[in-house]
């Protein structure tokens, strides 16, 4: 067997025993779907206090339009703006609005007795600006108003395809709020992969030179065996742990779903799959409900885009871990670790950004550079795959990507070499820059 | 036959120059030490060997042709900071490292056996190595290092670390070894341990090779024709019977049966007269050649007085 693979195993077996990484492999999925939850418990928790806001309202015509909720409560009140701000001090605030508030609509004063937040502040100037856009209907004297506005009030909602040339077979496009939100997901899947394999790698490497375990291996195998070995065992235990998760996720998706929606649900699904949205099945329910829970048990759906996901995964890996590797080399302790990582966890950093801005538009040439650009690709495309984009793009990226880790790897085998007999002195990254030039 | 020599060998870092033309061979089937002072380049010379780096100039031959990468396999090497993978079993590692030497697994695993048993260590085996103390884990790391029997194995400061019953166990070991034919090169500061199994020495002192040989020709060679006299009787008519015939370093340090007294005989030729006189003058007990110490070899050529 080579040293490589037996390398391989060692990293592989070494890891798989822990208990820590049972423990995140069976808990990840867990704790992804609480991230998702939460911000949601979150709103339903934090609206338990009640906030109750007294009302002076000179002009008469706001007040009684104020309508209280579970979280504000409006109460109007005679006293004058100096005697309420003194005595009302056990109420969230008082609301004074002007005598003149329907031609000079921004004479509404909120004195707040705490701090007030975004949603308060939106939820009194919106209750506002409906009170005084109805107020001033009414000045127009159009008879049935109310029945009026009621019968104009429409809904619309759009379902999406893609283009196909051939016109046969109009394949249904994915909701975009099912591809934002799993553009969201994927795109930070890979972001934390790429630091905690990548800084795995890194940790291990800074072990070995630690225990001076490295001079015995290298009297026995090259370093850039050695090196590789590391990356490709590590990138085994990331492959192995997404596989988990994926299957976990089709288990959950393909199977488990359909049993737990109602049939006549299904229906409706099933006739967004076929690409023939039959109206009375449809009618029902949200449709972005539907086209939710059909790209979600879309087998094919699912299949292509873990497989990106792997293919990205693993690039993005090995780029970033052999970065890694070359900085564990260098230094002697994890602490010395942190200043040399900036060039590593900057373009990491920078990916995340892209991500969040290339999802509003995916299609944009900002989106499809750094989608290409090989440090910030894995995370940028990853988050694109989800919306329709041309395969092309995908493959160009893809063998970038692959490209760049062969050079890179290279690269930092070079240092590597050079760094794990450099003890003491915590080396500057032009030092790191120089190593490569060294000929051994 | 020399079993690796090293021709010319040169390398320089960026500030420093680690080995400057430094020459050396070393006889298949010898224990030969490697000595010089911290810093001096020992480490250097080791790796080039190992080929953990290359020299700038130079080259190092294995046999009869220059060493390639596969002779790794043929190398056992003991550094001098130890290291093992400190959350793995000592089974385990051992049986990592003998296939990364190319044992096939069930070779590897009936040698370690042999060796297990013989330090005494089988309990060890599914212990991690954290949990062994300093000495243990240099036991295996020494097990790690010889178990596939390679040619060429390389101590350096191998006994630091260990008691003198386990330092005895591995010196004995390490003989054995070179009975079986291995040869060993062994790098050390401890100068009575390369008077005892060291049969070459090689001397390094700043990047240089100062001083090359068997250890027998060189303490011979640097022998001053210093002699003890151990006697019974006056000192005094021992003094007067030798005077002008050789030059007295130290006066008698009183020991409980004999006195002793140091000179320095001018030639080979009058050792003879020497003793003539002596035996003349005192009850003679003993007349022995005082040959420098390794110790004292080094320090001297160290400090350039040699």
């Amino acid at each position: 067997m080579s040293n490589v693979s037996l390398i391989i195993r060692r990293e592989f077996n070494e890891r798989v025993r822990k208990k820590s990484f049972i423990i995140t492999t069976l808990l990840m999925p867990v704790l992804m779907i609480a991230l998702m939850v939460a911000p949601a418990l979150i709103m339903e928790f934090s609206r338990g206090d009640e906030k109750r806001i007294a009302v002076i309202d000179e002009s008469g015509l706001v007040a009684p339009g104020l309508q209280s909720d579970e979280e504000l409560v409006f109460e109007t009140t005679d006293l004058s703006v100096e005697e309420a701000r003194r005595e009302l001090a056990d109420r969230f605030g008082v609301l004074c609005i002007g005598s003149d508030i329907l031609t000079n609509p921004n004479n509404v004063r909120l004195y707040a007795n705490s701090t007030t937040s975004l949603i308060v502040e939106s939820n009194i100037t919106r209750q506002i600006a409906r009170i005084l856009e109805a107020e001033k209907l009414k000045g127009y004297h159009i008879e049935n108003l109310a029945e009026i506005l009621d019968e104009v009030k429409t809904s619309v909602s759009m379902q999406t395809f893609r283009n196909d040339k051939s016109q046969e077979e109009d394949s249904q496009a994915q909701s975009s709020i099912v591809s934002t939100a799993l553009g969201y997901i994927l795109g930070f899947i890979l972001y934390m992969f790429l630091l905690i394999y990548g800084s795995m790698v890194m940790q291990s490497v800074i072990e070995e030179k630690n225990s001076r375990v490295l001079e015995v291996m290298v009297s026995s195998v090259r370093p850039f065996d050695l090196m590789l070995g590391k990356i490709l065992g590590v990138a085994l235990i990331a492959v192995v742990q997404v596989a988990i998760w994926g299957v976990l996720i089709c288990v959950v998706g393909g199977l488990a779903m359909p049993h737990l929606i109602p049939a006549e649900m299904m229906a409706g699904v099933q006739s967004i799959q076929a690409g023939t949205p039959d109206a009375a099945a449809v009618a029902d329910f949200d449709p972005e409900l539907l086209q939710a829970v059909a790209a979600m048990t879309d087998f094919g759906y699912i299949v292509k885009i873990f497989v990106c996901l792997l293919l990205f995964v693993f690039g993005g890996y090995l780029l970033y871990s052999a970065m890694f590797a070359a900085v564990g080399s260098a230094v002697d302790n994890v602490q010395d670790a942190s200043q040399l990582q900036l060039p590593i966890t900057l373009p990491i950093i920078l990916a995340l950004m892209m991500m969040l801005a290339v999802i509003k538009d995916p299609d944009s040439q900002l989106a499809f550079w750094f989608s290409i650009v090989p440090f910030t690709s894995p995370v940028v495309m990853m988050a694109r795959i989800p919306y329709d984009i041309p395969w092309w793009e995908i493959l160009l990226s893809l063998v970038v990507l692959y490209v760049s880790f062969v050079g890179m790897v290279w690269l930092a085998s070079k240092i590597y070499r050079v760094g794990i007999f450099m003890y003491g002195k915590k080396p500057t990254l032009k030092e790191l820059c120089k190593w490569v030039r060294y000929k051994y | 036959m020399d079993l690796l020599t090293v021709e010319h060998v040169t390398k320089r870092y960026a500030q420093h120059t680690a080995l400057d033309d430094v020459s050396l061979a070393i006889p298949r089937g010898s224990v030969y030490g490697l000595l010089g002072p911290n810093g001096a380049g020992k480490t250097t010379l080791i790796r080039i060997i190992n080929r953990i780096t290359a020299p700038d100039s130079g080259r190092v031959l294995f046999g009869d042709r220059e060493i390639a990468p596969e002779d790794v396999r043929r190398i056992g090497y003991l550094p001098e900071e130890r290291g093992l993978y400190k959350k793995m079993k000592v089974g385990e590692q051992a049986l990592f490292f003998a296939r990364l030497k190319g044992l096939s697994r069930r070779d590897a695993l009936v040698r370690l056996k042999v060796w297990f048993e013989k330090f005494g260590i089988q309990d060890w085996w599914d212990k991690k190595v954290e949990e062994l103390s300093k000495g243990m884990a240099q036991k295996v790391q020494f097990i790690v290092t010889v178990l596939h029997e390679p040619e060429l194995l390389i101590f350096d400061e191998p006994f630091s670390g260990f008691d003198p019953i386990n330092a005895n166990l591995l010196k004995e070991e390490i003989l054995a070894l070179r009975d079986k034919g291995a040869t060993i090169i062994f790098s050390t500061h401890n100068m009575s341990s390369v008077e005892e199994i060291c049969d070459h020495i090689t001397l390094i002192n700043k990047s240089h090779n100062i001083l090359s040989g068997r250890v027998d020709d060189i303490r011979r060679r640097h022998g001053s024709n210093i002699f003890e006299v151990a006697y019974r009787g006056e000192e005094e008519s021992l003094r007067r019977a030798i005077e002008g015939r050789c030059e007295i370093l130290d006066g008698a340090e009183e020991e409980s049966v004999y006195r002793t007294l140091r000179l320095r005989v001018p030639g080979e030729s009058e050792v003879r007269g020497v003793i003539a006189a002596v035996n003349e003058a005192v009850e003679l007990r003993s007349f022995r050649e005082i040959i420098p110490s390794m110790n004292d070899i080094f320090i001297r050529a160290v400090n350039g007085t040699l």
